[in-house]
């Protein structure tokens, strides 16, 4: 049989992508240009007798997903800039209390209300520094409606098997623009499940490190009774401020993502072998830097394409080698520089490093990129 | 009935962190006898709290607890409620936690008629940081931050939570202990929204500072203040005049938000198939 396929919206691709991963419970509130989600998951999610709730802020629909997650359901969120900064307390619960969820963070111009219909890749930082406190953080960032389709799978996947929120960070352009998507049969993409504890309930712990990195979640309502709280807390939920259980607890929780940061870790690479210059592009920003490398290619400029998949944790590893191997690595952001400062940090001067940015709501184009490349080379 | 309160407590768990004298473990051992009442299942029972002294509450009790970031109470409870309609949900917390930055997922659960029970502990006060006033802190009274008397008018939870759409409202007062577990255990039983308002003392951030010299006369003023709503439609204004009402305020029946949303799917299932 023919694979089923359509002309989507990125947005509307996300929402595919969560019911194919298997997501039961989504809570929002609206705002653009992430609402597309929420209106198609309103009429998806009670067809596989999921549940979809329009709350009465950000702050409220955070709060739903995690209540709903721990009654076992996947649960998700979708907004845009500000309703991310009004999130983020709760996206902190959500990492010391370690809930799988997935939060959609469709990106628009800003500070505050910005430009709610231009694109912008100004909440890079937010998706890892957006919360108080020492914490991991896992961000993906796909670049077409298909991709956000299966990054929205992967998104829930890495938030079951972390027991973590896991954001996906696209920007208004891939979030608005249509392209032919092709629905994966069942079974086609991996979809992980969050571990359920093999202890009875008298012994279970919900944050027993015993059980590993990544301990088991019993659902509320399973036959398990514990407490979960935004407290540091000892192995059994309940709060302490003895110092070893703390430091031990917030180191734990870091390292599941940076011990694991090979399995999470996603990029793809275009021409990148014998690259004298690469472009370090992530996003809808990342395809005008294809198209650059091509163009850079006919004229006789070894060009190639770094394109992270997954942000955070960030490709320290291969943008080093990277560093190592070129003269120069250039970044075209619609920010005025953003993860231009991790490339740095990372390469260790051991190139030059440029940024291309635009921050007026005009995607980047290939021109001002190959420009730039021109001009450090 | 004697209720075994041991049975409830999480082994370990106690000493609370509660001052001497303060009402919040009056209304905890009225929310056990409550969830005795009502045979509760704890292992298909959510307590959920907030932030706050008041919201300490769910630790003590075995159940699956939830104890969430400041104000955010009802709405954790409304993932939990939805994701879940199996289980019991009950809500607790302080008046500062429920109606100042809860305001919002307060009224909007109330809205809902979503089936759950918000116990609210109103001590007038925040307690855990220390007597800053709350919208519930009356008028001209003294709080940490109202050194010249509290020039805010005050909330009346019970009549905002009518005013938003709960089904079920009920007052009562940490004086009165034994109607806690009765208005607590309608509420648990009523299909829909749920608001037991429990006027609650705080001697240590607010009995202190507005001279109520000791615990007992904060009970005696909230034993004086009280009248049951029965009793107050045979009173005149003026001897209403500083008065509460207390007992069951509000009762309806009219749909409940996850049986509607029910609805909702087999609507959506209906035309898929
Ligand atoms: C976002 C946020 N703001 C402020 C606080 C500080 N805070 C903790 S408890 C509390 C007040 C609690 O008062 P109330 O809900 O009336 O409960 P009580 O302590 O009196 O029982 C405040 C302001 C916080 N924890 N989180
Ligand atoms: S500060 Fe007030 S509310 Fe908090 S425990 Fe002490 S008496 Fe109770």
């Amino acid at each position: 049989m023919a694979k089923k396929v359509a002309l989507l919206q990125g947005n509307e691709a996300c929402a595919h992508g969560a019911v194919y991963a298997g997501a039961k419970f989504f809570a929002g509130y609206p705002i653009t240009p992430s609402t597309e989600v929420a209106e198609v998951l309103s009429v998806e999610l009670p067809k596989v007798g999921g549940k979809f709730i329009q709350m009465e802020d950000e702050i409220g629909a955070m709060a739903a997903v995690i209540g709903a997650s721990l009654t076992g359901a996947k649960a998700i969120t979708a907004t845009s800039g500000p309703g991310v900064s009004l999130k983020q307390e709760l996206i902190g619960y959500a990492c010391i209390a370690e809930t799988p969820c997935v939060i959609i963070n469709v990106m628009r111009g800003g500070p505050s209300t910005g430009m709610p219909t231009g694109p912008g890749q100004s909440d890079v930082m937010q998706a890892r520094w957006g919360t108080h406190g020492d914490h991991a953080a896992i961000a993906v960032v796909p670049a077409s409606c298909q991709e956000i389709y299966s990054e929205t799978v992967r998104a829930f996947n890495l938030a079951e098997k972390y027991r973590m929120p896991v954001q996906v960070l696209y920007d208004e352009i891939v979030g608005h623009m249509r392209e032919r998507v092709e629905f994966p049969e069942p079974g086609e993409l991996e979809v992980i499940d969050r571990q359920a504890p093999d202890v009875s309930p008298e012994d279970y712990k919900p944050y027993d490190a015993t059980k590993g990195q990544v301990p088991p979640l019993a659902a509320f309502g399973s036959g398990y009774k514990f407490h979960v709280t935004g407290l540091n807390k000892a192995a059994d939920g309940f709060p302490t401020t003895k110092a070893e259980l703390v430091d031990a607890e917030e180191r734990r929780q870091v390292d599941k993502v940076m011990d694991n940061a090979a399995d999470i870790e996603k990029n793809e690479e275009y021409m990148t072998e014998d690259a004298e210059v690469i472009l370090w592009a992530y996003g809808s920003t990342s395809r005008s830097a294809r198209y650059a490398v091509n163009e850079l290619r006919s004229q006789g400029v070894k060009a190639g394409l770094f394109r992270p998949i997954t942000l955070w944790p960030f490709p320290e590893k291969r943008t080093l080698e990277l560093a190592e191997q070129v003269k120069a690595i250039v970044v075209p952001e619609m920010n005025l520089g953003q993860m231009i400062y991790e490339v740095e940090r990372v390469s260790q001067g051991k190139c030059k490093i440029a940024g291309v940015h635009r921050v007026d709501g005009e995607p980047l184009n290939p021109g001002e990129i190959m420009a730039k490349v021109k001009e450090v080379l | 009935m004697a209720y075994d309160y041991e049975k409830s407590i999480r082994p370990g768990k106690l000493p609370h962190i509660w001052c001497p004298g303060c009402g919040h473990g009056i209304v905890m051992k009225g929310l056990i006898r409550a969830m005795d009442t009502c045979n509760l299942d704890r292992k298909m029972t959510s307590i959920v709290s907030g932030i706050g002294c008041a919201s300490r509450l769910p630790g003590y009790l075995d159940a699956c607890t939830l104890h969430t970031a400041h104000g955010r109470a009802a709405a954790f409870a409304t993932g939990v409620k939805m994701a879940n309609p199996e289980m019991t949900v009950i809500c607790c917390g302080g008046d500062g936690d429920g109606t100042a930055i809860g305001g919002n997922h307060f009224i909007h659960a109330c809205r809902r008629n979503i089936d759950m029970t918000y116990v609210i502990m109103n001590n007038y006060i925040y307690g855990m940081t220390g007597g800053q006033f709350s919208p519930c802190t009356p008028t001209g009274h003294l709080a940490s931050t109202t050194p010249y008397g509290n020039p805010d008018p005050v909330f009346d939870i019970s009549k905002l939570a009518i005013g938003a759409g709960a089904t079920y409202v009920a007052r009562t007062t940490a004086f009165h202990a034994t109607q806690i577990d009765k208005l607590i255990a309608e509420g648990i039983k009523h299909k829909g929204m749920a608001i037991i308002e429990v006027l609650d003392d705080c001697p240590t951030t607010y009995g202190r500072r507005n001279k109520f010299r000791s615990v007992v006369d904060m009970m005696k003023r909230l034993k004086d203040m009280a009248v049951p709503v029965q009793a107050a439609s045979k009173m005149t204004a003026e001897q209403l005049e500083g008065k509460i009402l207390t007992g069951v305020l509000y009762k309806e029946d009219k749909p409940e938000y996850c049986e509607q949303y029910q609805n909702v799917i087999e609507r959506a299932q209906g035309k898929a198939s």
